[in-house]
């Protein structure tokens, strides 16, 4: 099943996988996995738990060297990187510049003994901004963008509900305007109307930043209102790929139709 | 390999042996080879407790020679517990001369100050650090902070200086200020005021840093740029006082409020004592008489 039908003013991929696999020991994390992606593209990666959804993204998110494989990402200046062939310093800078990391529990995420402000702020300074209320205008303006409110611009994340400590973890990952961004479970552990609300704010950021979005997920409503490209992984191999709406409304795989036939209609 | 048979009998000349001195000048040498650079080094058990200059006595013993003359500081004074103490374990494990004169030593322990007088290049000053890594505070894992240093990713101080100015409307952060030294590293200047900051930079003498406890070495050579970190709309200030000494009428020293009783009086003195004498020896005078400067 191939997708060279979606459209893109880019026809360059942004990255590059071949041949991803990472073994634990003996035990498998994920195997033979090879993809690309493009420029404001989203692509999902569903499975159960322990199919190796989280390990691949680990590997793609620079965290965890792959046993084998490369992995090859598109600059802004269109030089082509081999994200583990570059030397640490390289590897580091693209990921706090052209990558942002979304991480399932937010305090992961976070820095819990600073403000929010200086949460968001960080990236910037550390790709050198030193002028304090130009830092302060841009947290501020963040704060707006994933609506909470601004007087809680001084207050620790720690004193932030769940849901605001997840927003608040996006504005930090977006505020010096990444490329790619990865996201594990996003909205796990948030309840239903919080979800919604964070999925619409995804979506609207996704498509006004033309973002490219590598989210990983087990609850396929989430994959099926985000994500332009699916891939479903069982076993740490992906057994199916393809467009979105295809893989869920005419998932060849058994392994696909379990997953889509399990899903509870309220 | 005695150098030297002068001090206390039974001891080796300034107490520690030779091998643990030559470990100790090597871990110095670097660390004057990459300024600001932590080197570790192999800490020894000294007869202080850790907190109390464990780290800036090992250097003192490694670097004092025959005809060295020491003066100890602690806050500042040279009759405070730390300074006397240390003074007093130098005379007699190594027998050198000590001083309380500025000018006179050639070689300057202290804990939390660097004296109001100019520095010569015939002179050193070690510091007494306890916390020599300047980004523990934002990151707690030293392979990290290792990382980071050896990377340059030294944006999260900045964060630091940002909640500052976000919590208090300014850089409240008044001591161990973190600097970057010669462009390169940053580093802990150890607990002194941001106050002397300034007097870092382009120092004349070289500048020794030992922290005990946490096994590390680092180092300012003669006459390299410290400069102290900020915003470009919240530049880097040194405190400023409204009185000036109230014993020597000293207006460019560093002062310490003491209360002088329970009906909220209080004086402002120079916190560098021998600064402080030199000049009432000279014949300035404060705001208070004599004899209330004597019982503070």
């Amino acid at each position: 099943m191939q997708h060279e039908s979606i459209s893109l003013s880019d026809h360059k991929p942004l990255l590059s996988v071949n041949d991803i696999s990472h073994y634990y020991g003996n035990s498998i994390g994920c195997r033979n996995v090879s993809f690309d992606l493009y420029p404001g593209e989203v692509l999902g990666i569903v499975g159960e738990s322990g199919s190796g959804k989280s390990t691949l993204l680990k590997c793609l998110s620079a965290s965890l060297a792959p046993s084998t494989g490369s992995i090859l990402y598109r600059d802004r200046t269109d030089a082509v990187h081999d994200i583990y062939a570059v030397s640490e310093a390289k590897r580091r800078m693209l990921a706090r510049t052209d990558w942002g990391i979304v991480e399932q529990n937010p305090r992961d995420g976070l820095r819990l003994n600073v403000s929010a402000g200086a949460n968001i702020g960080e990236r910037l300074m550390a790709v050198g901004a030193r002028h304090y209320g130009d830092i302060r205008h841009e947290a501020l303006g963040w704060l707006g963008k994933v609506e909470i409110d601004l007087n809680r611009v001084d207050d620790f994340p720690a004193t932030f509900s769940g849901g605001m400590q997840q927003r608040l973890q996006i504005a930090r990952n977006l505020v010096n305007k990444p490329r790619l961004i990865f996201m594990d479970e996003p909205t796990g552990g948030l309840d239903v109307s919080v979800q919604a609300r964070l999925l619409d704010l995804l979506r609207r950021l996704v498509s006004e930043l033309n973002l490219s979005v590598i989210i990983v997920t087990h609850d396929l409503a989430v994959a099926r209102l985000l994500s332009h490209r699916l891939m479903v992984m069982q076993r740490g191999e992906v057994v199916e790929s393809g467009l979105t709406d295809q893989v869920l409304d005419d998932p060849h795989h058994p392994y696909t139709q379990l997953l889509v036939s399990s899903v509870l209609v309220a | 390999m005695r150098m030297n048979d002068s001090g206390l009998d039974g001891y080796n000349f300034a107490y520690l042996d030779e091998q643990t001195k030559r470990m100790i000048r090597r871990a110095i040498l670097k660390a004057i080879a990459i300024p600001g650079y932590q080197v570790p080094f192999g800490s020894r058990e000294m007869p202080l407790p850790y907190g109390w200059g464990t780290g800036g006595i090992q250097i003192t013993a490694a670097v004092l020679g025959t005809d060295d003359t020491l003066k100890v500081i602690d806050q500042g004074s040279d009759d405070t517990t730390n300074a006397v103490n240390i003074r007093r374990f130098f005379s007699r494990t190594a027998g050198v001369a000590t001083t309380t004169k500025t000018t006179e030593a050639s070689v300057i322990q202290t804990r939390h100050r660097i004296p109001e007088k100019k520095l010569r290049e015939d002179q050193v000053l070690i510091y007494q650090v306890p916390i020599p890594e300047p980004l523990r505070f934002m990151e707690p894992r030293e392979i990290e902070t290792r990382k980071m240093h050896a990377l340059q990713e030294y944006g999260v101080m900045h964060v630091k200086l940002y909640e500052d100015i976000a919590r208090f409307g300014h850089i409240a952060t008044t001591y161990n200020y973190p600097v970057r030294v010669n462009d390169r590293y940053v580093m802990a200047p150890s607990p002194i005021p941001k106050f002397d900051n300034p007097k870092m930079n382009d120092m004349p003498a070289l500048q020794l840093f030992g922290a005990g406890r946490e096994k590390r070495i680092y180092a300012i050579p003669p006459y390299t740029k410290v400069s102290s970190l900020d915003f470009d709309d919240h530049p880097f200030e040194v405190q400023k006082w409204d009185e000036t000494c109230a014993l020597c009428g000293a207006s460019d020293s560093f002062l310490d409020e003491i209360v002088l009783n329970d009906t909220g009086d209080r004086m402002f003195v120079c916190s560098d004592s021998d600064y402080c004498e030199e000049r009432r020896e000279l014949g300035y005078k404060g705001t208070q008489p004599e004899e209330q400067g004597d019982a503070a």
